[in-house]
């Protein structure tokens, strides 16, 4: 009898410019539950899609039972007993319950035909078994979310999966839906099931867990049994310990409240309140951090912001006037500055040039076109060039370089390079530097604090706990939609933000 | 009073092949594929069975019907692999590989009359498809059982079961282990076969040859009737019902005292207009299969 | 995290080349064209050098069977790309918006219908009435447009459904109005147009040996440029370009997405218009109620298409078609059908869906590359 169900040797998996797994090494033992604890971008779910068979490790290798195995596709794993709860369900919206858990192996009755009567039974057979509740008949799009999550688990246990993968399977439940979930992991595991859960919360890993293996940026940081360990430990493990460089900054001078958010409440794409009832104030002057895993609510917050959407309560305030409803085009020209999480989506327009996308939002306004509606280019490429010259942007044909064509770096590095030349009052910033190299990330920093010196007030939402900790006057913690505690940054406690990121509140 | 009751044959005999080329339709989408090219497919059935009805006809009367239709099945299978291969395994846009097909088939098809015939049209055949007891065309009872058919492959077989979930879902349906892609090949090519059907069996009932205003739009109504009937096989006979009595009427109520006081173009607009109405008062919802349109790639979140 | 050592520059590459250069994949296409349409001709024992000295005969304007030079092939060349250059602008520009306007064939006749009427019940001012035509066919091309335009920026409707059933209604409403109400008009014509309303030019019509080209020529270069202008030069175009490329993007940076939608529909249904305009008055003398589709909007997808949907390629490419619509006579009388001309249109179009087939090998060489 081997030592473990499954282990993961030396998985290395690279991405172009990211190694998402270096030399991962994970080992399970049978009928336990092992969590996989690590921030966004530690590499969990890549771990996971290899084993599931939607990716190919670069290296290491997959033993079963002690025997190496190749798994290439989600049939493979099938076969293997290996199944995968996905964090974003693979369902058919207008299929019911029955038919989405028996699409694969579909029973078939008199004449070959779908017998729905079988498949109801044997649904309904499982459903007793495991204690999973769900109605046979209902369609998915009716269902709540947390039904919807138990007929993706008995998806899988009609596959007769006896290691089960759960991605972040309580990020869109509700706390009661939690408690049920938490049961169900007993029961699953009473049945003689082995679970691997990946999660950033560490609740519910002191809850539920054995085990836990740490991941930080693509590597093991280590593996530790959970009745031996805290969470704040666990805390520390996940974020590590910051090495900051440090910026060089002078000390805020907060001004009047320009950002005011009050009671805001905004729906994400499944309908959920993705941010409950949240206030919040920026200053002039001053950088508010907001830390927080993806997922909690950052993109809907900052499209209420930035008006991409429109919240279902609350109000937005900028300088004291009611924006909650007010066009985009207008928000930019109240002095909303915005440098989106997604460069590619909406930030840049990747088949245009340089200095195109460098006034894509003042095209209409003079001097780059004039009262009848032409275009003036000498202005634009003037432009480009100062903010070529100011930000130094790196494009190997000047303002005439296409942006699809210029680096990760130089293509932020204009998007900002836009939005402080708009002299904004509140500069909202998601993700300001991902994916970038130390220089460039030094350079955006230095510029954001440059203009909290100049008496802007500045929003920073990021994943990355060491950037909001280096770069940030008060860090606001997100978690769930809701704001868990707000502190100034000098007196942050690292251990403590992470808790907070994760949900845990302190007093 | 409109005499419905001498009208029907013919008002059904304009409905059959409107019918089986938008149930056609109607499984190509429901894999997810749009299928523009329904026109063209009706097109190159309907010059296939026509032409080879008229040449076999007098070597081998009785039969060169069957094979004309048969024929023109072919014809519209073969062509509906183009598209296939297209928008599934290229990643086309599947409106342009559609409106390419539609130009290619009607061009093929009056190209090969040239040839053939050295005119724009096929020869006239002698005799077309002959009406039963009732005085209807067996098309419209195979139209039925057509209907059947597909409602019951759809509804009722795993297959049909796997197949839905590739138009609405195929990652969903791909994580249950479903190929995708073979699906959604079988789909179009059925689109092809039924579509090159329903061309031959319009040409050999409705008229006595071929030409390039054979077709004239009723394929781009079965599309319409597709969406009017909200992607179910019932909506889809209903349409395609209301479509066709509209085709049938615009016709022949020339002969219809009742109806002279409307221009002679209103029943020709009437599924258009209707298909517009639809779209606008169910913009709201989408009835269409979810993921229809969009080339299916592995390994998407 | 050091960025990986770039790849070492690679050696001329085919796949690369069509990867990147939509020129170079317009070309391809139209010599696939070519070649599938002549193996078509040879398949059917007929000689394909007959359709190419057809075409040669309709650009040069040589008569090689009579040894002379004949302008009147070129004017009627130029006759027969008028249409489907406009067409080509009108489904180009909606394009540039991100917009699939099938429906040229709709505006197309809303043009035709409406510069018709016009010449029929309008004064018959010199200099003026023409004019008026124009205007008329403009705007009820732009108007037909617009509907689809406003239901799929209010409504969100596809324009792919709705411009083909408004292709269809354009044409039984054409019908209708024009058989009922046109002075003079009986199954299938109208009475004359006044000779003011003519756009027939006589110096051109001289210079091409009598061909039916005419002011039509002026127009339709104009639009060539008014559609580069618009793209190219205004902020209105910007705004159409960004729309296109990242509607997102687009409406991050506060243009009003909309708004920019149906402004595209309505310029583009003004240029098909204009190319009914076009035909009806420079190469009729009479109004017509029109027998079914003419074919130019369907033909114009494959020019703007071909044309890689900018103002010059839909030039180039509504001259290149329009040198096969009109060597079908010439074609027909050397014993190759003239259909040969919509089977290369749709060969052009099936092939140049396939393009996305180019970024799919690039993206597998790509793979196979890291792999290693």
């Amino acid at each position: 009898m081997a030592d473990y169900a499954i282990e993961m040797l030396g998985i290395t998996k690279v991405f172009p410019g990211i190694i998402a797994n270096d030399n991962v090494t994970l080992q399970v033992k049978p009928n336990e539950v092992h969590a996989l604890l690590g921030e966004n971008g530690a590499g969990k779910s890549t771990l996971m899609s290899i084993l599931f068979g939607l990716y190919d490790p670069d290296g290491g290798s997959i033993r079963i039972g002690g025997r190496e195995v190749k798994i290439s596709n989600p049939n493979d794993a099938y076969a293997h007993g290996i199944g995968m709860v996905h964090q974003h369900f693979k369902l058919v919206h207008n299929y019911t319950v029955t038919e989405n858990i028996v699409l694969g192996q579909i029973p078939r009755g008199f004449g070959g035909n779908t017998d729905l009567r079988e498949a109801e039974a044997r649904v309904a057979a499982l459903s007793e078994k495991y204690g999973l509740n769900v109605d046979p008949r209902a369609k998915i799009e009716s269902i709540t979310v947390g039904m919807q999550q138990r007929v993706e688990i008995l998806k899988i246990l009609y596959r007769n999966a006896d290691l089960m993968i759960f991605d972040e399977p309580t990020a869109v439940l509700t706390p009661q839906e939690i408690d049920e979930l938490m049961v169900t992991f007993q029961r699953l595991k009473a049945e003689g099931k082995t679970i691997i859960l990946i999660t950033h919360k560490l609740k519910e890993i002191t809850e539920a867990a054995d085990r836990c293996t740490v991941l930080r940026r693509g590597q093991v940081v280590g593996t530790v049994t959970v009745s031996d360990t805290t969470e704040q430990a666990l805390a520390e493990m996940m974020v590590g310990r910051p090495v900051t460089f440090g910026i060089e900054k002078a000390p805020a001078q907060p001004g009047e409240v320009v950002l005011s958010l009050q009671g805001l409440t905004v729906k994400g794409d499944k309908g959920n309140e993705a941010v409950r009832n949240l206030s919040l104030e920026v200053r002039a002057g001053e950088i508010v951090g907001i830390a927080g895993v993806d997922g909690n609510g950052q993109t809907e917050l900052l499209a209420a912001i930035t008006g991409l959407a429109t919240p279902s309560g609350g109000k937005v305030l900028l300088k004291g006037k009611d924006i909650t409803r007010v066009s985009i085009r207008e928000r930019i020209r109240k002095g909303i500055g915005h440098v989106p999480e997604d460069r590619h989506k909406y930030g840049l327009v990747l088949e245009f040039r340089l200095d195109e996308n460098l006034i894509l939002k003042t095209f209409d306004r003079t001097p780059y076109s004039n009262s009848l509606g032409l275009l003036n280019t000498a202005p634009r490429l003037e432009h480009a060039q100062q903010m070529i010259e100011q930000f130094d942007i790196r494009a190997g044909q000047g303002p005439f370089t296409k942006a699809r064509s210029m680096s990760g770096g130089n293509q932020q590095k204009a998007i900002i390079a836009r939005e402080i030349d708009l002299s904004p009052e509140l500069l909202v910033v998601a993700q300001p530097t991902r994916g970038l190299d130390v220089g460039a990330i030094e350079y955006i920093h230095k510029r954001l604090v440059d203009e909290r010196d100049k008496g802007r007030a500045v929003l920073v939402v990021s994943f990355e706990l060491d950037e909001i900790l280096n770069l940030c006057d008060r860090i606001a913690a997100l978690s769930k939609g809701e704001i868990v505690g707000i502190v100034p940054a000098d007196h942050a406690d690292v251990s403590q933000i992470g808790a907070m990121m994760a949900g845990v509140r302190h007093a | 009073m409109i005499d419905f009751a001498s009208l029907l044959p013919s008002i059904l005999m304009m409905v059959a092949p409107i019918l089986i080329a938008a149930l056609g339709g109607m499984i190509s989408e429901k894999a997810g594929v749009v299928n523009i090219a329904l026109e063209g497919l009706m097109g190159i059935g309907a010059f296939t069975a026509a032409t080879v009805h008229v040449l076999l006809e007098p070597v081998l009367p009785g039969w060169s019907l069957l094979i004309g239709v048969a024929s023109g099945m072919v014809a519209g299978g073969l062509f509906s692999l183009i598209h296939a291969y297209a928008s599934i395994s290229l990643n086309a846009d599947q409106v342009v590989s559609g409106t390419g097909i539609n130009l290619l088939a009607v061009g093929i098809a009056v190209f090969l009359c040239q040839i053939i015939f050295h005119q724009d049209r096929t020869s006239a055949f002698q005799i077309g498809m002959t009406t039963d007891a009732l005085g209807l065309y067996p098309t419209v009872w195979i139209a039925l059982v057509v209907l059947l058919g597909v409602w019951f492959f759809l509804y009722k077989r795993p297959a049909g079961l796997r197949l839905r979930s590739c138009g609405e879902n195929p990652q969903a349906a791909a994580a249950a282990g479903i190929d995708v892609r073979r699906l959604r090949y079988l789909a179009v090519m059925t689109s092809g076969l039924l579509g090159g059907w329903a061309g031959a069996r319009l040409v050999l009932t409705e008229t006595i040859q071929y030409s390039m205003s054979s077709i004239n739009g009723q394929g781009f109504i079965a599309l319409a009737a597709v969406s009017f009937g909200r992607w179910m096989p019932g909506g889809v006979a209903g349409a395609a019902t209301l479509f066709g009595t509209s085709v049938a009427l615009a016709i022949s109520m020339v002969n219809v005292q009742d109806l002279r006081f409307l221009p002679p173009q209103f029943f020709s607009v009437v599924p258009y207009v209707l298909t517009i109405l639809t779209l606008v008062l169910f913009s709201g919802k989408d009835f269409a299969p979810r993921a229809i349109g969009q080339p299916y790639e592995k390994g998407l979140r | 995290m050091p960025d990986k050592a770039l790849p070492p520059k690679e050696k001329f590459d085919l796949i690369d080349l069509f990867t990147r250069s939509n020129g170079a994949v317009s070309l391809l296409v139209i010599a696939l064209g070519f070649v599938f349409g002549s193996l078509f001709i040879l398949l059917v024992g007929r000689d394909p050098v007959n359709m190419f000295s057809a075409l040669l005969q309709v650009v040069t304007g040589w008569d090689s069977s009579r040894g002379v030079w004949n302008a009147r092939y070129i004017g009627e060349w130029f006759v027969a790309s008028m249409p489907l250059v406009l067409c080509g602008l009108s489904m180009a520009f909606a394009a540039r918006t991100g917009l699939f306007n099938i429906g040229a064939e709709g505006q197309y006749i809303a043009g035709l219908t409406a510069a018709q009427f016009v010449a029929l019940l309008f004064p018959p001012i010199p200099g003026l009435h023409w004019l008026v035509c124009v205007l008329a066919g403009l705007l009820a091309g732009a108007a037909w447009g617009g509907i689809a335009g406003w239901l799929k920026a209010k409504y969100t409707v596809s324009e792919v459904v709705t411009t083909i059933m408004l292709n269809y209604i354009a044409l039984y409403v054409s019908q209708w109005l024009t058989h009922a109400f046109a002075p003079g008009a009986n199954t299938y014509r109208t009475k004359a147009y006044p000779a003011t309303s003519l756009l027939a030019n006589p110096w051109i019509e001289d210079l091409t040996n009598g061909s039916r080209l005419g002011n039509g020529l002026w127009f339709m270069l104009l639009s060539v440029l008014v559609f580069w202008f618009i793209i190219d030069r205004t902020r209105l175009g910007f705004s159409l370009r960004a729309t296109g490329f990242n509607k997102e993007a687009a409406r991050a940076s506060g243009i009003k997405v909309q708004s920019a939608i149906t402004t595209s529909m309505v310029i583009s249904g003004a240029f098909a218009g204009l190319a009914g305009v076009i035909v009806s008055m420079g190469s009729f003398s009479y109004g017509r109620v029109l027998p079914g589709m003419e074919n130019y909007g369907f033909n114009g997808i494959a020019v703007a298409l071909v044309g890689n949907v900018t103002a010059i390629g839909s030039l180039l490419a509504g001259l290149l078609f329009g040198m096969l619509n009109s060597a079908q006579p010439l074609m027909q009388s050397r014993e190759i059908p003239k259909e040969i001309t919509w089977i290369i249109f749709g060969l052009v179009v099936v092939f140049i869906s396939f393009r996305n087939g180019f970024k799919l090998l690039a993206d597998w060489r790509a793979k196979q590359r890291t792999k290693s």
